[in-house]
């Protein structure tokens, strides 16, 4: 089974779904900093790989990604290192990358080598749906990745429930029409879009992504769905100068506040 | 009807959005709504007559088009061809910029947009969105690299006169690749109130085909014009610059079905292909997705996008529209890669022989001049796309080191 069908069928915790960049801050920083997230109460590890022009990403991850691949960081390299990830925990483990490098890499090798370190989900936010249908769907099953959409506040009811037939694991949903870490506080408007995810009869679980920064939003979320993906805060987080990164001060801030 | 023409013309836009294997719309789910909206109706509002009377009354009275289609007898003696030039660089704000930004700024009224913004390069393009922004009353925002903001100065206080905001891109190498990120975030974060001009034949679907078709005003003139002057609509050769390649996916628009006339793209080769400091994304790219589009591409075999080097700001991008792509592997048209002292050199022959001082982009397109064999025969149009005051200070430092 599916790490992430494991994960999210216990359901009696929210999901703490943390998002890195792989090779940042630094080159091989990837194995310790995932322990110490299990360690201090992440459940769910989103891995971002580097990419040279990240559109849907604001300053933060822009700037994690320029440094994981000034760092010398590639697809391969990252496969390599998914490995030793795996040497030392059983967390279940999302990649998320931009087409462009997938492509190069060759869907096929991307998917097989996710495979063989056994990634669970795999999110490519530029990858068209009708695309996926047509070219790769059949790869993701083969190497049992499970594919996840991304879906906001625009996506209208019709497309949501395609997005959601097409994913499998979780429908992640932006939390409002923005590139990451932009973070505003939740409005009105936000809650009331949840309530509406929440209710729409999805068959996947919802995660909720995107600007989510402090104790509060994440409570707020956890409110209407399975769990929360922290990216920019977390990454703006990172201290290299302290040999924890700081990781457990931050966990123990948004998930407890204290 | 799309799917007619298609099948009637391989070399248009299919229902998908592909040109053959290139093209589509490769965007994140925020950029969704935005772009479907205007895949559904951007073929209907350029079609109408409303939209139509409106855009051709602007290029006439506003633009100042038609733009002449000029014999240049002195560079046809020096070439050994009758060389005809289309004055692209006689628009208002001096490029064929214009075409498209009137067009989209039109139809951004129509969807109900009041909000536009805009990547720039050279500035042209950037100069004719503030122009038409002003014109309609619209804000206007223009997404300009820190490194083009400083080679084009010039262009950015002419936005600025005409009210844009120009907001500096200081990302990656700091110049049209960067801008146009930085444009894409703007409208991931403004999903209702904004209209995304894009400069060029780049972008999601619609865009390549939407530009190409207000663009497309080039060709169209060029037919007509040159059957006045030689009895035969059809050129052998028309010869525009390669950027995103807008002006000359315009020159070729009316023609692209007629075999006969050779279509050459001029790259911006910088210091030379093989130099590592260069911009000719069809020669030494590889298939790829830059900005929503599969196309050709700069990219490190791990699929990063690579800097690009031109001395021209409007050339400098690591990419090009899928139509190009396409053109380019059929075979269609040919692309040739012309250096940055090729495109210096052939502007200061145009200033000399014709007393017209192009553009370093169309300089480019000049310079394909002398990488050819002519017959005296041959009917020849190279696209002029703009003027070179902008360049100035490029020229004078050329002439500094002579
Ligand atoms: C005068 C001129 N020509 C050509 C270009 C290149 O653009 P395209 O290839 O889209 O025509 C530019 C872009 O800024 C320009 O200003």
């Amino acid at each position: 089974m599916n790490r992430i069908d494991l994960l999210l069928k216990e359901a009696n915790n929210k999901v703490v779904n943390i998002y890195l960049t792989a090779g940042y801050p630094t080159f091989e920083s990837i194995v310790p900093i995932i322990q110490l997230l299990e360690q201090n109460g992440a459940t769910m590890i989103e891995v971002g790989i580097p990419f040279s022009d990240p559109l849907a990403d604001g300053p933060v991850i822009q700037h994690s990604s320029k440094i994981a691949l000034e760092n010398g960081m590639t697809t391969e390299l990252l496969f390599h290192q998914l490995k030793e990830v795996r040497k030392i925990s059983q967390i279940p483990l999302v990649l998320m990358g931009y087409l462009n490098p997938v492509i190069q890499f060759g869907v096929e090798n991307f998917l097989k080598n996710a495979s063989e370190c056994e990634v669970d989900g795999l999110i490519l936010p530029d990858l068209p749906p009708e695309i996926f249908e047509k070219d790769y769907q059949h790869l993701f099953e083969k190497y049992n990745i499970y594919p996840i959409f991304l879906v906001t506040p625009q996506t209208s009811e019709e497309r949501l429930h395609k997005l959601d037939s097409l994913s499998k694991g979780f429908v992640y949903a932006v939390s409002s029409s923005s590139t990451t870490g932009k973070n505003t506080g939740f409005t009105d408007e936000h809650l009331q879009y949840f309530k509406r995810l929440a209710s729409a009869g999805l068959k996947n679980p919802l995660m909720i992504g995107f600007g989510i920064s402090t104790h509060q939003s994440l409570q707020t979320v956890f409110d209407f769905a399975s769990g929360a993906i922290i990216g920019s805060a977390f990454i703006k987080s990172l201290d290299q100068k302290k040999t924890d990164f700081g990781i457990p001060a931050f966990m123990n801030q948004i998930i407890n506040d204290k | 009807m799309q799917s007619d023409n298609n099948t009637i013309h391989p070399f248009h836009v299919d229902p998908s959005g592909f040109y053959g294997d290139f093209g589509g719309a490769f965007i994140p789910e925020m950029l969704f709504n935005n772009v479907e909206e205007l895949r559904k109706c951007y073929l209907e509002i350029i079609e109408s007559p409303a939209f139509q009377k409106e855009y051709h009354n602007l290029l006439r009275d506003f633009v100042g088009r038609p733009t002449p289609l000029y014999e240049a007898t002195n560079l046809s003696k020096r070439y050994g061809a009758r060389i005809f030039l289309k004055r692209e660089d006689l628009n208002h704000t001096g490029a064929h910029k214009i075409n498209n930004t009137i067009g989209q700024v039109i139809l951004a009224k129509k969807l109900g947009k009041h909000r536009i913004i805009a990547e720039t390069g050279a500035g042209q393009h950037g100069v004719a969105t503030a122009t038409v922004c002003a014109l309609m009353q619209l804000e206007c925002i223009v997404y300009m690299g820190s490194v083009d903001i400083e080679r084009q100065a010039p262009n950015v206080a002419r936005m600025r006169m005409l009210g844009a905001k120009v907001v500096p891109a200081t990302s990656g190498s700091q110049t049209l690749k960067d801008a146009t990120n930085e444009a894409i975030r703007d409208w991931i974060n403004n999903p209702d109130d904004t209209h995304y001009i894009i400069g060029s034949v780049v972008g999601p679907h619609p865009y390549p085909d939407m530009v190409a078709r207000l663009q497309a005003i080039i060709s169209e003139e060029i037919k007509s014009q040159l059957f006045a002057k030689t009895g035969n609509e059809n050129p052998d050769f028309v010869i525009a610059c390669v950027g995103g390649g807008s002006n000359a996916a315009g020159a070729f628009y009316h023609f692209l079905d007629q075999p006969n006339v050779k279509l050459i793209g001029a790259e911006a080769a910088g210091e030379g292909i093989y130099s590592g400091k260069t911009a000719a994304s069809l020669v030494v790219g590889k298939t790829g997705i830059i900005h929503g589009s599969m196309t050709s591409l700069m990219q490190t075999p791990d699929g990063q996008i690579i800097e690009p080097h031109s001395i021209s700001a409007g050339l400098d991008y690591p990419g090009v529209g899928p139509l190009h792509a396409h053109l380019y592997h059929t075979k269609r048209a040919s692309y040739l890669s012309i250096s940055d002292q090729e495109a210096m050199d052939a502007a200061f022959e145009l200033a000399g022989l014709e007393g017209i001082i192009p553009a370093l982009e169309s300089a480019h397109a000049l310079a394909v001049l002398k990488k050819m064999k002519w017959k005296k025969s041959d009917i020849v149009v190279i696209n002029l796309s703009g003027r070179g005051d902008k360049d100035l200070a490029a020229y004078m430092k050329n002439l500094e080191t002579k």
